[in-house]
């Protein structure tokens, strides 16, 4: 649902031009959108807006609206920003506009 | 043979101040790129403890928990709030602001508005935003000195400070991001070491994050459940019900975590990697070090509220233990006799009125200090300050000495290395924006360096009196560095990235709208009407706290007014935009 981009990361685009680097900016945008939603939902939403609902569910001795606003959360931070760092890697490469060694 | 946790306490902390003196020396900063972001040269793991160093202050440190082992659940907006702001920074803001690879905030906000009207806004943003916060840090300083080795709050501020001059004025950026990284690994360890006996002792379970949901030892029921109602039955609110509303959580946390992505101070640190993508892993890396903080810090919070209300509730006050008379005598807990049986009584509510304890000269009978608060309706007879729980709960449960004084080092360690990571926020901004780039822009690179020294040493002398003489508002002033972050620097900075119709007039107009609301908001309820700061009269029940989210919302919604009706920038600062997009 992301970027189809970095599905494909053998097919390189060849030359820098003003629109590979336009489709390079949309699928960086389109990647960036998808985690600030799940951003927003695990803490925004899980922790917040829907708490009370969350904690009649319990996760291991937590409830679990209490686990995501105290714990969960941050663990979801975690991991959104290391996708982010491995997903925009590979596009850099697609594109050819990584930093190189 | 036993050592007492005082002079314990003198080996650690001495220890651990020879250690970053030792790396003060070895990494002298000889340029103003070496001095303003480490030459551009550290590996970005090592950037990212120093940036968790450099994040997790007093505030974290010593506070956060104990505000939620009284508040609960609702505490969970420092927990989000202060981890949230990193996926912003390294989705929205790291990875361009280091193609952009310049030294401070200020001079992107210059450059990319191409005005120095809008540079001068940012250069006295930074400077009171950075110095609201040293002036936090300082308390903490004298906290942990006072009580633990017994020294005079001056005295301790004093050795403090020296310590932080010797390595930002002589190392800059290079020094204090190598001391910091050692500061990280004490602070880490100061915290967890006590964290794994409580989580040992209650629930046999050596990792406190998951002990936290683990069952009571000999018991059939979770921690959680036994700690609910221990505190309902004392008449208490429940650990794990929220006690704010939900509006107020919102944009609170909110606030936090923009005001995180916003701080200069945290934004310069991503300056210092060699390349975009290792700005981007960066700020994982420094979430990773910081999370083994958050994550472990509700636990303490619910282990210390457990620990304090078994040993404390139905206690003969004569037989009192050291850390209760200690920290008595230091005037962070207090205790009227309200029923005069001599038995402490912890229950829900305040005990005293007002809120804070007011302490008359002398001792009653028992020996407790005598109060010149009134005692208040219910049957709590208890005040304890919040910001004790992380120092005495090794003492209530009774671990090592050792452990003990290992604390007050890692306390010390997360209070200087906030200190020096802004006090050199301040000496760049002085140095570098107001002298190099506005008004003495024809001095060469080592008078700049010269000044760069010079305006810490200022900073740090500043800083000090804060410590001596704190401004009776310091706790509540921390808001403002947050509201006013969220509400200034996040929009200026997230628009100049993605909009390249983001100009001059919108930046300015935008910046001055959020800061001068959050500003005036914050002024109203802290300082001019302090009686009226409740929900009754806060714009749709927001608190102070939360209100610099309204002030980024105004400040989004000024900026695409007056983008839409003004010319857009200039080629070049559009050439600029298009650059800092893409890595190479």
């Amino acid at each position: 649902m992301s970027d189809n981009a970095s599905n494909k990361t053998s097919e390189k685009v060849p030359e820098k031009s003003a629109d590979t680097s336009n489709q390079y900016w949309q699928a960086n945008l389109r990647l960036m959108y998808v985690l600030l939603a799940i951003w927003f939902f695990v803490s925004f939403v899980c922790g917040i807006l829907i708490v009370d609902y969350l904690d009649q569910f319990r996760f291991f001795g937590f409830k679990l609206g209490f686990w995501f606003s105290h714990q969960g959360s941050i663990l979801f931070f975690i991991l959104l920003i290391f996708i982010y760092t491995w997903r925009m890697n590979l596009l850099d490469k697609r594109y050819g506009v990584d930093e190189g060694e | 043979m036993d050592i007492s946790a005082t002079h314990l306490t003198y080996i650690f902390v001495g220890l651990s101040f020879s250690l970053y003196i030792g790396i003060a020396i070895w990494s002298r900063s000889t340029s103003t790129s070496e001095f303003y972001v480490a030459g551009g040269h550290v590996h970005p793991i090592a950037n990212g403890a120093a940036t968790a160093a450099d994040w997790m202050s007093a505030a974290s440190f010593l506070s956060m928990a104990g505000i939620i082992a009284f508040e609960g659940a609702a505490g969970a907006r420092y927990l989000m709030g202060w981890t949230g702001g990193y996926v912003l920074l390294a989705l929205c803001l790291a990875p361009y602001l280091r193609k952009f690879a310049k030294f401070t905030v200020p001079d992107f906000v210059g450059e990319r508005y191409y005005s120095q009207a809008a540079r001068l806004v940012a250069v006295v943003c930074v400077i009171f935003i950075s110095f609201t916060y040293v002036s936090g840090q300082m308390r903490g300083v004298g906290l942990v000195f006072s009580r633990f080795l017994e020294v005079d709050i001056n005295t301790g501020v004093i050795v403090g400070m020296t310590i932080v001059f010797f390595y930002a004025v002589m190392g800059g950026m290079k020094g204090i991001t190598y001391t910091q990284v050692a500061q990280y690994c004490v602070l880490i360890f100061a915290y967890l070491v006590p964290a794994i006996f409580m989580s040992l002792m209650l629930t046999n379970n050596p990792f406190p994050m998951f002990g936290l949901g683990s069952t009571m030892v000999g018991e059939e029921v979770y921690l959680l459940d036994k700690l609910d109602g221990l505190t309902t039955e004392l008449g208490m609110s429940a650990f794990t019900d929220t006690n704010k509303s939900t509006i107020d959580m919102f944009f609170i946390t909110a606030a936090l975590m923009a005001g995180t992505a916003g701080l200069p101070h945290v934004i310069v640190r991503f300056f210092t990697v060699p390349k975009v993508r290792d700005a981007r892993i960066s700020a994982g890396y420094a979430l990773i070090f910081i999370s083994l903080l958050y994550l472990t810090a509700p636990a303490v919070a619910a282990f210390a509220r457990i620990n304090i209300i078994n040993s404390v509730d139905g206690m003969t006050y004569v037989d009192a233990p050291e850390w209760f008379t200690k920290w008595e005598t230091s005037g962070l807990l207090a205790w009227l006799d309200k029923n005069n049986d001599g038995v402490v009584q912890y229950r829900g509510g305040n005990a005293l009125q007002p809120t804070k304890p007011a302490f008359g000269p002398g001792r009653e009978d028992l020996g407790q200090r005598a109060l010149e608060n009134l005692p208040t309706a219910n049957e709590n007879e208890l005040y304890i300050d919040r910001d004790i729980i992380v120092l005495a709960h090794p003492e209530i449960a009774q671990l090592p000495n050792w452990v003990i004084a290992l604390v007050a080092a890692g306390g010390l360690a997360a209070a200087l290395s906030t200190a020096a990571g802004l006090l050199l926020v301040i000496s760049t901004a002085i140095s570098h924006d107001l002298l190099k780039k506005t008004f003495r822009p024809n001095i060469t690179e080592r008078q700049e360096l010269l000044y760069a020294r010079l305006a810490a040493a200022v900073a740090i002398g500043i800083a000090g009196l804060f410590g001596i003489y704190p401004p009776g508002f310091v706790a509540e002033v921390v808001a403002f560095a947050f509201g006013l972050a969220a509400a200034s620097f996040f929009p200026v900075i997230l628009l100049g990235i993605f909009s390249k119709r983001m100009n001059k007039e919108a930046a300015i107009a935008g910046m001055l709208t959020g800061l001068i609301f959050t500003f005036s908001y914050i002024v109203y309820f802290k300082f001019i009407s302090p009686g009226s700061n409740n929900p009754e009269h806060w714009w749709f029940g927001i608190s102070p706290e939360g209100i610099g989210t309204l002030g980024m919302i105004f400040n989004f919604v000024v900026s695409f007014v007056v983008m839409s009706v003004t010319p857009p920038p200039p080629q070049a600062v559009q050439d600029l935009i298009e650059n800092i997009r893409v890595p190479k």
